[in-house]
C-alpha cells in the first residue's frame, strides 16, 4: 500500500514537472516575443531590449524555465500584465469559487447518479432501466448553455426560486453564494449525471455476472445483502474512482458554464488570461488546472487502493 | 444411515434456454435419486448438460433456463416451481454448492473468513464472535494451515487450493443436506487435487448427506463416487454403481469415454488410443433419434428412432437398444472405437536430417522481474527477479518427443516460451540441428523461425479471427518459406487431409470450427513448413476427452511422419508417459528426473514424481498400491531456496542436507535414467514401491 501510493505520488511529481515543461514552452517560447508582446507594436527598440534584460528573456531557456519553475514553487506567480496586480490572490479567490461549486455539484448529482445507475442495473432491459438510459442520454446531448439558459427560464425568471446571475464577491461566503450555486451546479449535475448513471449501470451489470454473485446467493442471503454488501461493494469502485477523477474538470474544465451564469471561477479566469494574453496569468491558472487534475488523479488512486484489497495487498 | 427415502430425487426432468426465438433443450427426461450417505457421480463432457442439471437442481438457472418438464425433489418437497426467494431458505442451509473456480467464486473485496461466517449468521444464528471462532475451526477442518491468517485474508492472497478449501468449508458450514460439487478439482493441479479429494471424502464420510459430484473425469469418480449416471448431449445413457460400470458398460459411449482416457504406463509404442468419433451435437442438431447415433459404431436403423433409459436390474439402466447384446458380450467393442490406421499421407518432403540433436538447448535459465517500478529502474536498483526456470538443459533427438511434466508455477511454459523466443532467457544456448538460434525472437531469421514452431495450450486464442483456416495456413508459407499460389493451396489442402478435416474447413474462420478442430489447425499450421521442432504446450488439456485422444494420436501420427523432434508439455502425467519417448519432470524451475517413458512407472521415482503419480487418479480399480500426498503449498517464486528445490514438501526429506546442499544428479548407467536427489537410486529403489499395480 505505501509502496503503492509513493509510486502514484511520485508519478504526480513528475506528470507535473513534464506538464510544466510543456505549459512554460507553450507561453513563454512559442508566442514569438514576450516583450513586443507585452510593450506592443509601437515600442522602440531600446525599450524592448531594456524589458528583455528586465524579465531574463537574454537567458538560455533552462535557465528561465528553472528560475520560473522555482519563483512558482515559492509562491511568487508574478504580476498579472493587463491589471498589473499580484496574481496569486487572484488565482486562489478563483480557485475558492470553483471549489464551492465543484463541493455543490458534486453533493447533487453523486446521490441521484448513483442511485439511478444501480437501478437501471439491477434492471437491466427492462423498462426503468430504458428510461433512465434514454432520459440521461438525451439531456447529456444537449450543451450547457442550452441546459443553463432552460434552468434559468424556469428557476430564476418563472418561479424566482434561484438568482440568474451567479457573480459572487470573494469576500461572500460559502452559505451567502449557496442559492447562486445552485443553477451552475444543477447545470453540471445534468452533464455529469447521465457519465456517472451509466458507469454505475455497466459496473452493477458485470458485477452481476460475477460467479461470486452466484455464491452469495447460493448461502441463501437475502438479496438485499447478496446487492448491497457483495455486488454494490464491487459495482462502486469504479464509479467512485471516476468520481474522484472529474474533480479535476469540475474545478477548471466549467468555462461555458460559468459563462452563462457569470460565474467568477478559474475557467473564466483562463478565458480572460487567452483574451489580454496575459501570460504570466495564463502559466498561474494552468498550473492551478494541472494541479487540480494531478490531485484529483491521485485521489482515484488512493480511493482505489482502499475499495480494492487487491491493489491494497497486492 | 437412513436409506428409505432419497434426499433428492429428480424425475423426468427437462430443462431448456432460450437462444434467439426458440427454446431448446439442454438435457432431457433426466432421473436420478440421491440417498443419504450416498456420493452420486455425474459424468460428461463439455456440452453435456451437466451443470445445467446441477443448477436446475438447484433452481438457480439464468433468465434464459427455464424447466419444461419433471420435477425435483428435494426431502419430500418439490422444489422445481419454487420462486428464488423461497430457495433461499433451501441455498446454503439444506443444498450446497462447491464451484469450479474457487477464486472466481468469492468476492474480491471480503475478506474469506467473513464470507464463511456469513452463512453461520445467518442459517445458524450465530453472533459475530461464536461465528468467528467457527469459522476458525471450520477451516481446521478443511486442513488449512494457520485458520485465523488464512480468514483474515482475501481471496487473492491465498493459494487455489486452499481457496477451494474455503469454499468446502463455507459449503458444509450450515451442515446441508445435499451438496452438490461442480468440478470441484478441476482448476486444481494434479497433487492439490488428489489432496482435495481425499479431504472431501474424509468429510463426507458418517455425515447425514446426500452428495452429487459433477464431474468431467473418470479417474474422480473411481477414487470418490458410489454411483455414477453418464450424461451425453443432455441424456442420461447410463446409471450404474461404480464397480459395474467400470467393469461392464452398458452404453456403448461410456465405453468409447473409459477406452478414451489415457492410462498410467500405457505408450504410444504399444498401442492407439481409442477415440470417438466426431463431436457432441450442438443444442440445435439434436433430433429425435437417438443421441449418440451419430458418433455410435454399433448403431442400427432402429437407432433412429429414441431408445428409453431401461432398467437392467434394480440397480442399473442404460439408454441403448443394444443393452442385453452388450451385456451377453457379444459385441466385440474393443474393437469399435480403434483409431482409423495409417491415414495420413503426407507428400510435403522430408528434409535430410543431420547428426545433431533436433533441439538441444543447454544452461537455459529464466527470469522475471517482479514489481520493478518505474522508480526503481529510475533509480537503478536491482528489482526482486523471480527465476522461473533455473538453469535447465535438455534435448531432443530428431522423431523423438520429449514429454515435459510439471505443475503450474513449475516453470514448463516459461521454459517452452524461452527456446521458441517469445521470452528473451537470461542465459543458455539453443541449437537446432546444431545451427544456434538467437535468444531473442526478432533476432531470429525466418530459417530458424521454420525450424521451431510452437502450438499453444488455447486453440481459441492461436487462431486470427479474421483470417480464414486457408488464409492462415498459406499465409504461414508465404512468410517462412516465400511460398505461394498454387502450391501453397496444394499444401494447405495435403495439410487439412493431414489433420483430417473436410477441404471445406479452409474457406471458414475459427468461429465456426469446434475446439477439437481448432486446435487440429493450430496443429497443422505449426507442421506445416516441416519444422524441425514443434513445441507443443498443454495442446489437448483445453479439449474434452473424448477429442483429446484423437489429437494426440494424430500429433503422434504427424510426428512420426515428419520424423521431427516434439517438445509435449502436460500437466497430465498418464498423457505425457503415452506420447512421450523420454520425460523430464521440472518443479520450481528446476528439473528433478529425467527417463525414458518406459522407465517412468517404475521406481526409482524422483520423491516428487513419486507423489504425481500418485496424485493422478487412475480410471482403473483398484489399482493404486500407495498414496503419497504432498504437504504445503507450493513456495513463492520470490522465495530463495537453499539445496533442493523441493524440500520444503518433499515426504522423503532426509534431513539439514535436503536444505543446505543441492542434491547431485544420480545416474542409472543402463537406462539413462536421472534423478536430482540426495538419496542414491539404490536407497530410493529399497525406499518405493511401484505406484501401479501393472504388469511393468
Amino acid at each position: 500500500m505505501v509502496k503503492y501510493l509513493l509510486r502514484r505520488f511520485g508519478f504526480l511529481i513528475l506528470t507535473l514537472l513534464i506538464t510544466s515543461m510543456v505549459i512554460f514552452a507553450a507561453t513563454q517560447l512559442l508566442p514569438g516575443d514576450v516583450a513586443r508582446v507585452i510593450l506592443g507594436r509601437e515600442a522602440g527598440e531600446a525599450a524592448l531590449q531594456a524589458l528583455r534584460e528586465e524579465l531574463g528573456l537574454n537567458d538560455p531557456v533552462p535557465v528561465q524555465y528553472g528560475r520560473w519553475l522555482v519563483n512558482f514553487v515559492r509562491g511568487d506567480w508574478g504580476k498579472s500584465y493587463s491589471t498589473k496586480s499580484e496574481i496569486r490572490p487572484l488565482v486562489i479567490g478563483r480557485l475558492r469559487n470553483s471549489l464551492m461549486l465543484a463541493v455543490v455539484i458534486l453533493v447533487i448529482s453523486v446521490p441521484v447518479a448513483i442511485f439511478l445507475g444501480v437501478v437501471a442495473g439491477l434492471n437491466e432491459n427492462k423498462w426503468i432501466d430504458n428510461v433512465v438510459s434514454i432520459a440521461s442520454l438525451a439531456v447529456v446531448g444537449l450543451p450547457e448553455f442550452v441546459t443553463g439558459l432552460v434552468l434559468i427560464q424556469i428557476f430564476a425568471f418563472r418561479l424566482r426560486w434561484f438568482p440568474a446571475n451567479s457573480s459572487i464577491r470573494p469576500t461572500t461566503s460559502f452559505l451567502e453564494a449557496l442559492p447562486m450555486l445552485i443553477l451552475p451546479a444543477l447545470t453540471a449535475t445534468l452533464v455529469l449525471l447521465a457519465y456517472i448513471a451509466r458507469l454505475t449501470r455497466a459496473g452493477v451489470i458485470e458485477e452481476l455476472k460475477q460467479q461470486y454473485v452466484r455464491t452469495a446467493d447460493l448461502k441463501g442471503l437475502p438479496y438485499r445483502v447478496v446487492i448491497f454488501k457483495h455486488v454494490l461493494r464491487n459495482a462502486l469502485i469504479p464509479t467512485i474512482t471516476v468520481i474522484a477523477i472529474s474533480m479535476g474538470w469540475l474545478i477548471s474544465g466549467l468555462i461555458v458554464i460559468e459563462n452563462v451564469f457569470n460565474y467568477p471561477g478559474l475557467g473564466r479566469l483562463m478565458v480572460f488570461a487567452i483574451d489580454r494574453r496575459d501570460l504570466p496569468l495564463l502559466q498561474a491558472v494552468t498550473m492551478v488546472a494541472v494541479l487540480g487534475f494531478a490531485l484529483s488523479n491521485l485521489l482515484a488512486d488512493i480511493l482505489y487502493a482502499i475499495l480494492d484489497p487487491r491493489i491494497r495487498l497486492g | 444411515m437412513e436409506q428409505e427415502r432419497a434426499v433428492l430425487e429428480v424425475k423426468d426432468l427437462t430443462v431448456a434456454y432460450r437462444i434467439g426465438e426458440r427454446w431448446l433443450e439442454a438435457i432431457r427426461d433426466i432421473n436420478l435419486s440421491i440417498f443419504c450417505g450416498q456420493i452420486y457421480g455425474l459424468v460428461g463432457e463439455s456440452g453435456s448438460g451437466k451443470t445445467t442439471l446441477a443448477m436446475s437442481i438447484l433452481n438457480y438457472l439464468g433468465q434464459n433456463g427455464r424447466i419444461l418438464k419433471g420435477s425435483i425433489v428435494f426431502d419430500g418437497e418439490e422444489i422445481s416451481q419454487y420462486p428464488k426467494e423461497k430457495m433461499r431458505s433451501f441455498w446454503g442451509s439444506k443444498i450446497a454448492l462447491v464451484p469450479q473456480n474457487p477464486l472466481s467464486s468469492l468476492n474480491p473485496t471480503l475478506t474469506v473468513g467473513e464470507q464463511v461466517q456469513e452463512v453461520l449468521r445467518l442459517h445458524l444464528k450465530m453472533p459475530e464472535a461464536a461465528a468467528r471462532k467457527r469459522v476458525v475451526e471450520l477451516f481446521e477442518q478443511v486442513r488449512l494451515a494457520e485458520p485465523q491468517r488464512v480468514a483474515r485474508s482475501y481471496p487473492h492472497q491465498i493459494s487455489g487450493g486452499m481457496q477451494q478449501r474455503v469454499m468446502i468449508a463455507m459449503a458444509l458450514a450450515a451442515s446441508p443436506r445435499l451438496l452438490l460439487l461442480d468440478e470441484p478439482t478441476t482448476s486444481l493441479d494434479v497433487t492439490t487435487q488428489a489432496s482435495i479429494l481425499d479431504l472431501i471424502k474424509e468429510l463426507i464420510q458418517g455425515q447425514d448427506m446426500a452428495v452429487l459430484y459433477v464431474t468431467h473425469n473418470l479417474g474422480v469418480v473411481v477414487e470418490l463416487c458410489h454411483r455414477v449416471a453418464v450424461l451425453y448431449a443432455g441424456e442420461l445413457v447410463e446409471d450404474a454403481p461404480l464397480e459395474e460400470i467400470f467393469r461392464q458398460p452398458l452404453h456403448p459411449y461410456t465405453f468409447g469415454l473409459l477406452k478414451s482416457v489415457p492410462k498410467l504406463g500405457q505408450n504410444k509404442k504399444e498401442q492407439v488410443l481409442s477415440s470417438i468419433p466426431g463431436q457432441i451435437p450442438a443444442l440445435a442438431q439434436r433430433g429425435s433419434g437417438c443421441i449418440f447415433q451419430s458418433r455410435c459404431p454399433i448403431a442400427l436403423d432402429i437407432c433412429a428412432e429414441r431408445p428409453p433409459l431401461e432398467s437392467i436390474d434394480a440397480k442399473r439402466s442404460s439408454r441403448c437398444f443394444r443393452w442385453q447384446e452388450l451385456l451377453r458380450g457379444e459385441i466385440p467393442l474393443e474393437k469399435l472405437f480403434e483409431a482409423e490406421g495409417e491415414a495420413l499421407q503426407a507428400s510435403i518432403p522430408v528434409q535430410q536430417k543431420s547428426e545433431a540433436a533436433a533441439l538441444d538447448a543447454q544452461g537455459i535459465i529464466v527470469e522475471f522481474e517482479s514489481h520493478a517500478s518505474l522508480f526503481e529502474s529510475l533509480a537503478r536498483r536491482s528489482s526482486r527477479k523471480v527465476k522461473a526456470v533455473k538453469d535447465v538443459s535438455i534435448r531432443i533427438e530428431a522423431g523423438d518427443t520429449l514429454g515435459l511434466v510439471g505443475e503450474s508455477g513449475s516453470g514448463k511454459t516459461s521454459l517452452a516460451r524461452a527456446i521458441s523466443g517469445l521470452n528473451e532467457p537470461e542465459a543458455g544456448s539453443i541449437r537446432i540441428y546444431g545451427l544456434s538460434a538467437a535468444p531473442k525472437l526478432s533476432k531470429r531469421n525466418r530459417d530458424v523461425l521454420r525450424r521451431l514452431q510452437m502450438v499453444f495450450q488455447n486453440p481459441e486464442e492461436a487462431l486470427n479471427p479474421f483470417m480464414t483456416v486457408g488464409e492462415s495456413l498459406r499465409r504461414q508459407l508465404f512468410v517462412l518459406q516465400g511460398i505461394r499460389g498454387e502450391e501453397a493451396q496444394r499444401l494447405a489442402e495435403e495439410m487439412v487431409k493431414a489433420v483430417q478435416l473436410p477441404l471445406d474447413v479452409l474457406n471458414r474462420r475459427p468461429n465456426q470450427l469446434s475446439g477439437g478442430e481448432k486446435q487440429r489447425i493450430a496443429i497443422a499450421r505449426a507442421f506445416i513448413t516441416n519444422p524441425d521442432v514443434v513445441i507443443a504446450d498443454e495442446p489437448v488439456s483445453s479439449l474434452d476427452v473424448s477429442v483429446q485422444a484423437t489429437i494426440l494420436n494424430l500429433i503422434n501420427r504427424l510426428q512420426g511422419n515428419f520424423n521431427n523432434g516434439l517438445l509435449f508439455i502436460s500437466h497430465n502425467l498418464a498423457i505425457v508417459g503415452y506420447l512421450a519417448d523420454q520425460i523430464a519432470v521440472i518443479y520450481l524451475g528446476a528439473l528433478m528426473q529425467l527417463c525414458r517413458a518406459v522407465d517412468l512407472f517404475k521406481p526409482p521415482y524422483h520423491p516428487y514424481t513419486e507423489a504425481l503419480l500418485s496424485a493422478v487418479p487412475s480410471v482403473e480399480l483398484g489399482k493404486k498400491a500407495q498414496t503419497i500426498r504432498l504437504e504445503g503449498e507450493l513456495p513463492s517464486p520470490t522465495e530463495r531456496i537453499e539445496g533442493c528445490p523441493f524440500h520444503s514438501r518433499c515426504p522423503r526429506k532426509i534431513g539439514e542436507i535436503c536444505e543446505r546442499q543441492a542434491p547431485p544428479w544420480r545416474v542409472d548407467e543402463s537406462t539413462q535414467k536421472r534423478i536430482y536427489c540426495h538419496y542414491t537410486l539404490e536407497e530410493l529403489t529399497e525406499l518405493q514401491s511401484p505406484i501401479l499395480d501393472v504388469g511393468l
